[in-house]
This record gives structure tokens, sequence and C-alpha cells, in this order.
């Protein structure tokens, strides 16, 4: 699991590569809150879920958690470029309505 | 032509790409879609991450991944000898987690209902035991 992040215009944008399940989650949750508490001069969040070749319902609490810790700063996440599963996932969740898609 | 595979495999997170990737190998001559196996990797892969999570809150324990495949039909069982779930109606609610405090959504089942056709939940006379069946409908591709 790997995850790169650049900040362009004032958004940061992570690239989210590999597979995320409760093997990897560890790292993925300490590397996303590294990236936003030490990254500075962005007013909004993009997570690139296009390179993410498995994930499942874990994904759903990791985001809620980071989601959790941006709004205190009032900056928003937004979701691109799910895969299907991904897709389907966060529907039925609902976490569209806190973190919408953008294409 | 019915065919059987039995996994017993130590209940801990560094087993689970294995579980879900012996899932689709064994599955592969079935010819599914993509879709079709992506979704059950992820139902199979909710279903032990359950046991890796709630199971053996003192120690831990194996976990059993029994499939079977009949013609086109795909049965997975999910297999522990844990602490069983008490209250399964609860457990089977969507957004319910008995652990909240560690970001869990409480999808899972959720999940498992949402990517196969039918999934059953039972306590086993020592454990808990998932049953889940899902029909190949495509041809691959």
């Amino acid at each position: 699991m790997q995850i790169k992040s650049r900040i362009v215009n004032k958004t940061l944008y992570i690239l989210l590569s590999g597979e995320l399940d409760e093997y990897t989650v560890p790292k993925v949750r300490e590397d996303l809150d590294r990236l936003m508490e030490t990254e500075r001069g962005f007013m909004q969040i993009v997570l690139d879920f296009s390179e993410l070749t498995f994930m499942d319902s874990l994904g759903v609490g990791v985001l809620i958690g980071r989601y959790k810790k941006m709004r205190q700063m009032n900056k928003p996440i937004f979701i691109t470029n799910p895969s299907r599963v991904a897709e389907k996932i966060f529907k039925m969740s609902g976490l569209y309505d806190i973190m919408p898609k953008i294409v | 032509m019915k065919n059987t595979v039995e996994l017993k495999f130590k209940a801990i997170a560094a087993n689970i790409p294995f579980a879900r990737n012996a899932l689709a190998s064994f599955i592969l001559p079935l010819n599914p879609s993509v879709d079709e196996l992506q979704d059950m990797k992820t139902a199979v892969n909710e279903a032990i991450t359950n046991v890796i999570v709630h199971a053996y809150p003192e120690t831990t324990g194996h976990v059993t991944m029994k499939i079977t495949t009949k013609e086109n039909v795909v049965s997975i069982s999910v297999i522990d000898n844990g602490v069983g779930i008490q209250d399964i109606e609860r457990a089977l609610t969507p957004f319910y987690t008995s652990k909240p405090d560690e970001e869990r959504s409480g999808m899972g089942f959720t999940v498992m209902e949402g990517f196969m056709d039918k999934i059953e939940v039972k306590n086993n006379k020592d454990g808990l035991i998932v049953n889940m069946i899902k029909e190949i409908a495509s041809t691959g591709c």
C-alpha cells in the first residue's frame, strides 16, 4: 500500500495505491494523518482511488476517522476515481453525504 | 462437477490477502467476470476480518475457509472456534459495531449481503459460521 501526495492550487491530492485491508490499514491511517497534519497551505483534500486495487468496508471507517479530524480544521475531503467495489460500499454507507464524489 | 477446498489458517491480518487470492484461484475455472470475482473476494475478506477482529479477544485462533463449487454456484463458509455472537440480529444491523472507538464502520455483514446472493450467520457449537452463496451469472469477460 502506497500513498503519494502533492498540493496544487491549495488542494492536497492524495493518491492511494495497492490494497486496503485489515493488514495494511494501520500504516494507511498513520500516513494519512501525518500528511494531513504536517502539510501546509491546503484548504481541501482530494482522495484519488484510481490505483486502489482492493478495499472493503474498513475503508469507510478509515475515511470517516479522517473526516472527523479534518472537519475540526474546516477542510473538506472529496473522493475521486473509486473502483466499482469502492463505489458500491461508499453508496451503501452514505459516505458521499459527507465526502462528495468529484469527477 | 462438484469441487471443494478447505483451508485452515491462523486468524491474523497477514493471512487475509492469501485467503482472498486462494478463493479467486479456486473459482477461476468457473470463468467468473472480474466484477463477480471482486464481489466474492470482498465478501470473504469481510468475513475473515470479522473473525480476526472479534472471534478471539483473549488469544489468537484459527479460521477455516471452505469453498464448494457446483455448476455455476459458489458456496463459501467461514468458520471459527471463537466466542461467537450473542445477538446475531443486532450484529447484522447496518452500522452496528461493537468496537466504535476503533474506526469500524459496522458495514461488514451489510457488504457481505450486498455482494453475495445469500448469506447466513449462525453460532456453531463453538464459534461462528458464516455461509455465503453466489451464482456465477456471466461467462466471464
